[in-house]
């Protein structure tokens, strides 16, 4: 008698303990983050970026810039986001960015980047997308229907139009000239028209685009309201 | 987050497969029924091929166009109901011309979707026009969601699954075991009650009394004992603060497994900011609209184990319409807002210093090399440790990239030269100095 309750006794010590190592591997909750040392260390005293705080509105850190606040380095953009102003822009707006290698890569990367899912890495409007029937009906560079010019496709990235939405707080004024230039090459090879030539007058001009560069390089984040 | 419903995948999928072939069966035949009331309907000119109709549909009209619901553009189920032929020859080759000449019903229309100007299609003929006529009959498929529903309910008693026949084991072992100790028992009541003898074995030292009295193993044990716990405890102690595999509930199920796996959308189209920024920034929800204005269902891959469903998905993306405050039948802004508490992962202390746009801009590193592989993660989960280590270990590792920066090669040709080195890594160009990273 005595002998098999000391025996019932072990098994429940060993159950105890197999039970407790078990809690102990499986407790890490993958749902909460982990136990700190020194709190004080770790959280910032001043407010950190995405943080929940009382004192703003609905406890959101993140927020639109001060109306009427003006970022570095920015240019107003004078077509307004209508039909009009669309076809203002196609006839009027030229491009002063210099036409270099570097800008045309540049271009070129940030197309692959934001424009190339949708409208194909050739500009024929076989992006991923379309050929996962995400969308459809997106249409080539070449399409005769269009009068695509330097104006018309900044304008569209500025503000979009009809089911593609604004890429102005994704990229920047430069950037967006330069994903121009990959585009106006792109419908170039489609049309099997010669690609853009390059600026010759490297001086006065690189000045210009470094202007560009330098100012526009804050402007990105406080564009976001667009 | 998301309970099991699916568990039966194989007798499901094939009633589900038998649903969708039926459902198939029968829209097919109402197309050709629905293609034959349109040239009743409209019987000006000849009839239309829907079939041909939706090759050019999909090719032209859908990017604003959509049969059911309002695009861009005005729904276009049954359009020939609304307008005659002639008229829409016109407003397809050139709605601009026809609406300079003063047509009444051109200008409404224009006026209707804020003057946003359709497209000319010269290029298309009559007969191309009356094929997407034609088309536009299709009527509405019946959604299959009922017919999976009814199947799941009733696949739901049927076939045990793995969790079931675990559980099941696991009965039958303890059941076994119990019996064991209960037969043991009355064995010796018996074997006492008939006075039967056996042997006990006391006369054997307690093998507990025979270790405790052997110093030299109490010791050993003891050192290996003491060992063991300083490693655990090491190993405890090392993992606080570390949120390797954090992975919390998201208010919205955002799957990068499609976005950035299925859909192969770069990470920077959505995080613009780790660009040229030293936070790569969680997407403003214009960002999410520049495709969802479009794709308001979920048409991909179903993962039925999980639950994750069509419906889900498609619940997902209800949800951040109502956070950005879009009309999905009005197609525009209501100007309510909710903003999307997502929560975040990746923190660094704040007496660490890192920068995004130095790693991903200047030194051209993948996003993966440190978040792992996110275009196969459902759920998204923190995949390095990110300790000052697992840091330190890559900038030993790691040649920096001296292409087109010519305003450094002058000292990294010097500091190649102090080192001996072809290429130098970070950690010799000072990337271990504390205060790069702690200020």
């Amino acid at each position: 008698m005595t002998k098999t309750t000391i025996n019932m006794k072990k098994a429940i010590h060993i159950s105890i303990v197999i039970i407790a190592s078990l809690a102990m591997v499986s407790c890490f909750d993958s749902n909460s983050p982990n136990y700190q040392y020194m709190n004080n260390m770790y959280e910032p005293v001043g407010y950190e970026t995405y943080g929940e705080y009382e004192i703003f509105e609905n406890e959101m850190e993140a927020k639109l810039p001060a109306e009427g606040s003006i970022p570095r380095g920015w240019m107003p953009y004078e077509y307004e986001n209508s039909t009009a102003g669309l076809e203002q822009a196609r006839a009027e707006l030229k491009m002063t960015l210099p036409v270099t290698e570097e800008h045309l890569e540049r271009g070129e990367e940030l197309y692959e980047i934001y424009c190339a899912v949708c409208h194909g890495t050739k500009g024929d409007g076989q992006g991923i997308l379309m050929q996962r029937e995400k969308f459809l009906g997106i249409p080539s560079y070449a399409d005769p229907g269009r009068n695509i010019t330097e104006g018309s496709i900044y304008h569209v990235q500025m503000y979009g139009l009809n089911s593609m939405g604004s890429y102005a707080s994704q990229t920047n004024e430069l950037e967006r000239w330069q994903i121009t230039q990959h585009v106006m090459n792109l419908m170039a090879a489609l049309k099997g028209e010669p690609a853009l030539e390059l600026s010759s007058d490297s001086e006065g001009e690189a000045e210009v685009a470094g202007d560009m560069t330098e100012g526009e390089a804050e402007t990105v984040e406080t564009e976001e309201t667009n | 987050m998301i309970k099991v419903k699916f568990r039966n995948l194989p007798t499901q999928l094939s009633l589900l497969l038998l649903a969708l072939l039926l459902t198939f069966s029968t829209t097919t035949y109402a197309q050709e029924e629905s293609a034959e009331a349109a040239t009743e309907v409209a019987p000006a000119t000849g009839e239309g091929d829907a079939a041909a109709g939706k090759t050019l549909f999909n090719a032209n009209c859908a990017a604003c166009h959509k049969l059911y619901k309002k695009g861009v553009g005005p729904a276009l189920f049954g359009v020939g109901d609304k307008y005659d032929k002639e008229w829409l020859y016109s407003w397809i080759r050139n709605s601009q011309e026809l609406i300079k000449s003063g047509d009444a019903k051109a200008i409404a229309i224009y006026e209707e979707y804020n003057q946003s100007v359709m497209t000319a299609f010269p290029a298309l003929s009559d007969e191309d026009i009356d094929n997407i006529i034609a088309y536009t009959y299709t009527p509405k498929p019946e959604p299959t969601v009922a017919t999976t529903g009814t199947t799941n309910v009733g696949g739901d008693g049927e076939g045990p699954t793995n969790n079931i026949i675990l559980a099941a084991l696991a009965l039958i072992f303890l059941l076994l075991v119990v019996m064991l100790i209960l037969v043991n028992k009355t064995l010796r009541r018996i074997a006492e009650a008939n006075g039967v003898e056996y042997e006990e074995g006391e006369k054997r030292l307690p093998i507990w009394k025979a270790f405790a009295q052997n110093q030299f193993l109490v010791f050993v044990t003891s050192v290996f004992l003491l060992l063991a716990s300083a490693y655990f405890a090491y190993g405890w102690m090392m993992q606080v603060g570390i949120d390797q595999g954090y992975a919390p509930v998201q208010p919205i199920h955002y799957s990068h497994k499609i976005h950035a796996g299925a859909n192969q959308i770069d990470c920077n189209y959505c995080h613009s900011s780790a660009r040229k920024s030293k936070h790569s920034g969680i997407p403003s929800l214009n960002v999410c609209m520049n495709c969802h204005k479009n794709i308001a269902e979920y048409n991909g891959e179903e993962d039925l184990e999980n639950g994750y469903t069509k419906e889900f998905y498609t619940n997902e993306i209800k949800k951040l319409y109502k956070a950005v405050g879009w009309d999905e039948n009005n197609q525009a802004y209501t100007g309510e807002e909710e903003p999307v508490k997502w929560v975040r992962i990746h923190n660094l202390p704040d007496f660490a210093y890192f920068n995004h746009s130095q790693h991903v801009t200047v030194a051209g590193i993948e996003c993966q090399k440190c978040h792992g592989p996110v275009e196969e993660m459902e759920i998204m989960y923190q995949f390095s440790p990110l300790t000052m280590g697992w840091c330190i270990n890559c900038h030993r590792e790691t040649n920096v990239d001296l292409k087109g920066n010519e305003y450094y090669q002058k000292i990294h040709e010097e500091l190649s030269k102090k080192y001996g080195v072809d290429q130098l890594t970070i950690a010799q160009m000072g990337g271990l100095e504390c205060g790069k990273c702690h200020y």
